[in-house]
């Protein structure tokens, strides 16, 4: 018996990117020049000259503050959770909100001061072979 | 919904909190056609009980303008299963288990940007619903290794014919495992980790 046969492909150039809508420059620490910006993607307010990055389903999110009096239910349910870092796609798993709603509810709370965000480890960046040593290094206990 | 009695606060098990000194984490992606074992897979290696995130899409109809403002829409919802591994004080490894289905391709912008790599699941009853999956990968230049789940019904092919079927490049690893057992589910993703190692080397990143 033989199995069904595959045709390999190969990388496809990104396509141009359109020009950014915003015309502050990002400069957050761990963004690329000329990375690919998915337009579509919500985006958080990282800081107060109002740099821009995505956030990931493995973003940290990190509370700042004890819920206010103002808070909704989600944004003190957020705050109780993330005392300890966690990811948004725990957030959202907990709250049990889709990933979209629950970024724009971060994106309320980080814009606000809540919470405090803590970018991923992303492969485009992946310069130190010493973060791959370390995940083998942390396997090998599993 | 109401997240205010104290009694029903959502949240992690005091256990499993992550450190505060954990600066970043990274994610790698499991991906492969309909029960061919990614839940599994997820399940045995992670450090918590796998939680399920998801997402709705709603994208509008094409062409419906002329529908007085009542344009058509269809709503999307696909649950991914994830788990996580704890690698140091500072960084922690998650694992989404996805869907390789055509129709959920909308949700990769998002998750396979930056993922480290992934590992595509396959199962040897239906080894063409791996095909397209592994056909997106390469040409967005995701990195990955292919895994086999070994079902007692399906056909055993040696590796070298599934190699040359899956048409894989040279480099990429492929192996057998048993996803239920954490041991070899940590073996594959071993395996991943070493090949990404390897490509750092070999594009002469410090
Ligand atoms: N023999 C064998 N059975 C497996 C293996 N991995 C998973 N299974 C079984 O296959 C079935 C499907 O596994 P799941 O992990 O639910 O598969 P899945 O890919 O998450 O399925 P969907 O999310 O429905 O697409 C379960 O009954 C598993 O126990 C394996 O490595 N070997
Ligand atoms: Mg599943």
């Amino acid at each position: 018996m033989t199995p069904p046969q595959r045709r390999r492909r190969h990388p496809v150039p990104e396509p141009v990117p359109a020009p950014p809508p915003a015309p502050e420059p990002v400069e957050q620490e761990e963004q690329e020049e000329g990375e690919k910006k998915n337009p579509e993607r919500l985006y958080i307010i990282t800081g107060p000259d109002g740099e821009r990055a995505p956030l990931d389903l493995v973003t940290l999110i990190v509370a700042r503050a004890e819920p206010p009096s103002s808070a909704t239910p989600e944004q003190t349910a957020v705050l109780r959770m993330c005392g300890a870092p966690l990811s948004v796609a725990e957030v959202s798993a907990y709250l049990g909100l889709p990933f979209s709603v629950v970024s724009v509810l971060l994106t309320e709370m980080l814009a606000a001061e809540l919470v405090q965000a803590r970018a991923p480890i992303v492969r485009q960046h992946l310069p130190d072979r010493s973060l791959l040593e370390a995940v083998m290094h942390g396997l090998q206990r599993l | 919904m109401d997240f205010n009695g104290s009694d029903t606060i959502p949240g992690p098990r005091a256990e499993d909190h992550l450190p505060q000194s954990t600066t970043a984490a990274a994610k790698i992606v499991i991906v492969g056609g309909f029960g061919v074992g990614k839940t599994t897979m997820v399940g045995s290696v992670s450090e918590i009980k796998p939680l399920t995130t998801e997402e709705t899409m709603t994208q509008a109809g094409i062409g419906v303008d002329d529908n007085y403002g009542s344009e058509t829409k269809t709503a999307t919802t696909v649950a991914m299963d994830f788990g996580r591994i704890r690698i140091t004080d500072e960084v922690v490894l998650y694992l989404f288990g996805t869907p390789g289905q055509e129709r959920f391709w909308f949700l990769w912008e998002g998750l396979f940007e930056g993922a480290l790599g992934a590992v595509v699941l396959v199962d040897t009853r239906r080894l063409e619903v791996s095909f397209e999956v592994m056909g997106r990968l390469e040409e967005r230049g995701v990195p990955f290794v292919v895994a086999v789940n070994t079902f007692p019904d399906g056909p055993r092919y040696p590796l070298d014919d599934l190699r040359s079927a899956l048409d894989l490049a040279p480099e990429i690893p492929i192996v057998e495992c048993d996803a239920r057992r954490r041991a070899s589910s940590r073996d594959v993703l071993m395996t991943l980790m070493r090949f990404l190692h390897a490509l750092a080397l070999s594009n002469g990143l410090a």
